[in-house]
């Protein structure tokens, strides 16, 4: 609860505050809180993933990105009554579909009847690998996450096709 | 680059620890938290906390553009090799079991070798974007 408040207060503090650097120490210091509460759910290895590429890398990036800019936002041009609109119909569907969802950590659930158990049961004797969430990551779903790789790979591959063009054209 | 003196001394100290870190986080990754993508990207962490307290030329010197960019590739690569690497000994696309005599050992194998592709894909991507990012400003800074 105390996780979840502090999160709260500093989604408005990123709202309200216009120094774009308090922006993204704000929203790393955010990303280090999610990490604990992910620590509090037991999602280890999720919470190593969002310390250091949410709290960390993306922090450095924004920051080098940062300071290629000016350290205030502009003021809006115009009110922003439609976004606020947009947001506040697509928080409610989302709070509303969140009725749909079996209760927290329900041994019932779907989800928890289907293909886990076997995970949970065979895995360690299938793979040799105690970490379930590695056994089913690179075995079980290994095409999945040759997926997620090709999808990083091509994320990398855009950048270097963007900025090394932009580089191109200062230097003529 | 910066004249901190306290800095740099504790950068010196503190680098080698972090990539050992990142290599027990890949290679524990099976008994523990952690795994390919974490310790690609502590990795590549490692080498921007050099670049920021060195500088980005210093940086280069020991991480080049063209390891940096193969990188990019070949984790890619590896991953995908493993899968052609089972069609080859009679399996299918992705399939652990035949990569080793018992099925479990060949498991173990193809996690391995899967987890270093992530590893260095994910290291190469990340650190290419800093790189692109922070040459950028350098660029900027010589103009």
């Amino acid at each position: 609860m105390t996780l979840l408040t502090m999160m709260a207060v500093l989604t408005i503090a990123i709202v309200v505050q216009r120094n774009l650097f308090a922006v993204v120490v704000f929203g790393s210091i955010y990303s280090f809180l999610m990490a604990t509460a992910l620590v509090a759910l037991d999602a280890v290895d999720v919470a190593m993933t969002e310390a250091s590429v949410g709290a960390g890398m993306s922090t450095v990036l924004l920051l080098s990105a940062l300071h290629l800019t000016r350290g205030h936002e502009v003021k809006p041009l115009h009110r922003p009554l439609l976004p606020l609109f947009v947001s506040l119909v697509i928080g409610a569907a989302l709070v509303y579909g969140t009725f749909g969802l079996p209760a927290f950590s329900d041994p019932q659930a779907v989800i928890h009847t289907h293909v886990v158990p076997r995970y949970l049961l065979d895995s360690l004797r299938e793979t040799g690998v105690p970490n379930v969430v590695t056994s089913v990551l690179a075995s079980y779903r290994g095409y999945d996450t040759l997926g997620e790789t090709t999808v990083v790979f091509t994320a990398g591959a855009g950048v270097i096709a963007l900025l090394r063009r932009r580089r191109g054209r200062a230097d003529r | 680059m910066t004249r901190d003196l306290v800095l740099r001394v504790l950068g010196k100290l503190l680098i080698p620890f972090v990539l050992l870190f990142a290599l027990y986080v890949q290679f524990h990754g099976d008994f523990g938290p952690g795994g390919g993508f974490q310790a690609g990207v502590i990795t590549a962490a490692a080498v921007i906390f050099y670049a920021i307290i060195y500088g980005l030329p210093a940086a280069r010197r020991f991480a080049p553009d063209w390891i940096i960019e193969s990188m990019v590739a070949a984790g890619v690569l590896v991953y995908g090799g493993v899968g052609v690497f089972g069609i080859l000994l009679g399996g299918n696309y992705l399939d652990y079991f035949v990569l080793a005599r018992d099925s479990v050992h060949g498991q173990e194998r193809g996690i391995f070798w899967v987890e270093a592709g992530v590893a260095i894909t994910v290291s190469g991507v990340m650190l290419k974007i800093f790189y692109m990012f922070a040459g950028r400003q350098r660029d900027r800074d010589e103009a």
